[in-house]
């Protein structure tokens, strides 16, 4: 057996970070499919990429720029049509700072 | 059969007189209603609304002022692209109510040269699959066999255009979403260049390789489609400002003189030997029609997926930290606190394989591990474009097999990692952000359509639906239908 890529604690971290809960059954289920995709990724070492750019877009282009005009934007009520909980012309959350 | 008819075919019909785009629209309703209960493809139908588009077009025929060669069409959007006022779910559970108070450019663009509307097409969930079985809401079948899958992740977009249950339709490949749905359901499918078409309004998966394209009967309807949505769009500053050609206008020229590569790296161990052959079969017929064929090499090849899994996944991870059940969407009830609220929203929001790869992005981004994975990723991404641009120096187009394989049956690829090697050869293309095209290149033994995927230089998607309609002149691969009972 060739040494996991990725720990139950690594798994748990993760989830943490990506703000995702996970049950004790998916947890386990992630971690082996994470392994397994980690597993194959991992070819990716046998090639050398020293001195080789980065490519982050592949149509290169920078500091797209645009006048600065004002112009409208979307109509308040429009952008609250969806919201799953609202307070006038507010979205209403979870209390966010603990008593 | 008016449902049958190409877009080019059907606006002959409105311009002549001898059809209506109020007849064509309830035609294809009529065979939404009689076989979409099979074939699954739609989210969404738009009747209502279609025959109120349909009878403002059909106003304008019968004043002789048609908007153009989309006027009165009807076509369908894959769910993943914004309509104003009508609901698009991206395929997944959190946004299952969201109504967009906007059109996506696409979609404005369609609607300006008078299409009508059908409906939202099924898709894996953001996108994410090959198969459309990661749809939140049911699995789209395979027209040519209800038991196999159309691909995806644009599946619904594909087997609709097959099925004749939309004209045309727009579909997006970030890693094959367009190409590999299109072989599978044989049909025409193109993903343009990166940066062709406007991406406002596009939910987004993975920003950097993410492109809209059709899906059409044959090469001039996709040529007709590409026209219609290409463009600068101020509204997305990745779209850029490079003039659009009239496509439909370069087709017909034929391919004496072009010179196709073939890669050697496209014809693997494995492949099933009926795509082989078809591809050896289908770079023969472009040689008889004039084409010259040399090997290229794209050495880089085999190292596409691995990057693309976590370039893709390294995205997807930032993109979807939206969905957070604040804006809009699906919102967990009883949470504790703010975060609880965003962990257990995303937790029954999401699928299976959504959730995998936004572990699987933030993990590749996360302290210790971003150089290693993202950063190595991004260095391979530079030489898998270098393959290409170095190949382009000699040849004009590149021709290979779209996919390795025909349509899998439904439920035959549970294992996520066996899933994403059928993107296989879609891959590399994405990374570069070049144009490719699937055409239909015949049919196995059993029945199942072949793809041919034509790859091209940057912008010079003319070129490749003008080698896709050559071939398809000397062939007749696309006039096959289903039997759909």
């Amino acid at each position: 057996m060739a040494e996991p890529k990725i720990s139950l604690k690594d798994v748990e971290h993760v989830a943490r970070l990506a703000r995702l809960e996970l049950s004790e059954a998916d947890k386990e289920r992630m971690r082996r499919e994470l392994d397994s995709i980690l597993s194959y990724i991992d070819k990716l070492r046998a090639l050398d990429t020293e001195g080789v750019e980065p490519t982050a877009h592949a149509i290169p282009m920078t500091n797209v720029m645009r006048d600065d005009m004002p112009r409208p934007s979307l109509p308040q009520e429009d952008m609250l049509a969806n919201a799953p909980e609202r307070s006038g012309e507010f979205f209403r959350v979870p209390r966010i700072i603990e008593e | 059969m008016l449902a049958s008819l190409t877009v080019h075919e059907l606006g002959a019909r409105f311009r002549r007189g001898e059809a209506t785009p109020s007849q064509a629209a309830q035609a294809y309703l009529e065979r939404i209603d009689a076989l979409d209960p099979q074939v699954r493809a739609y989210l969404t139908v738009t009747r209502e609304e279609a025959l109120k588009q349909a009878a403002a077009a059909d106003l304008r025929f019968k004043s002789a002022t048609p908007l153009g060669p989309l006027d009165g069409v009807p076509i369908g959007l894959k769910d993943v692209l914004c309509t104003r006022g009508i609901r698009t779910t991206c395929g997944s559970k959190i946004l299952e109510t969201f109504v967009p108070p906007y059109d996506a450019t696409v979609v404005a663009r369609l609607r300006e040269a008078g299409a009508v509307v059908l409906g939202k097409l099924n898709m894996d969930e953001f996108a994410m699959g090959s198969s459309t079985e990661n749809s939140a809401y049911f699995s789209t079948r395979n027209p040519w066999d209800l038991a196999r899958v159309p691909g995806g992740s644009s599946g619904g977009s594909a087997a609709a255009v097959s099925a004749d249950l939309a004209a045309a339709t727009l579909g997006t490949d970030t890693g094959g979403s367009i190409r590999q749905p299109a072989a599978f359901c044989g049909n025409v499918g193109l993903k343009p260049t990166y940066g062709r078409v406007s991406r406002y309004g596009l939910i987004a998966f993975a920003s950097s390789l993410d492109q809209i394209g059709p899906f059409g009967k044959d090469v001039e309807d996709a040529a007709l489609m590409l026209r219609a949505i290409a463009g600068h769009d101020p509204l997305d500053s990745t779209s850029v400002d490079v003039p659009v050609p009239d496509y439909a206008a370069e087709l017909g020229k034929g391919i004496a003189g072009l010179t196709l590569g073939v890669p050697a790296e496209y014809f693997i161990e494995g492949m099933d030997p009926e795509v082989k052959a078809a591809t050896r079969a289908a770079i023969a017929a472009l040689e008889k029609l004039g084409a010259r064929t040399q090997p290229v090499s794209l050495p880089h090849t085999e190292y596409g997926l691995a990057a693309y899994y976590l370039i893709a996944p390294a995205e997807c991870s930032s993109n979807l930290a939206r969905y957070d059940g604040v804006k809009y969407g699906l919102r967990a009830p009883k949470a504790r606190n703010i975060v609880d609220m965003y962990s257990k929203t995303r937790a029954q929001g999401f699928g299976r394989e959504v959730k995998r790869r936004v572990m699987l992005g933030t993990y590749a981004l996360s302290a210790g591990y971003y150089d290693a994975y993202y950063g190595k990723a991004q260095r391979v991404r530079t030489l898998v474009r270098r393959d290409f641009q170095q190949a382009f120096e000699r040849v004009d187009l590149i021709v290979a097999p779209t996919t390795p394989n025909v349509a899998f049956k439904m439920g035959e690829k549970e294992d996520p990692l066996q899933m994403y090697l059928n993107d296989v050869f879609t891959i590399p293309v994405n990374l570069a952000g070049l144009p490719g095209l699937s055409v239909p290149a015949g049919f196995t033994r059993t029945g199942l359509p072949i793809g041919l995927q034509l790859i091209g230089r940057p912008f010079e998607e003319a070129t490749l639906l003008r080698a896709a309609h050559a071939y398809e002149r000397a062939t007749e691969w696309h006039k096959r239908k289903p039997a759909l009972p």
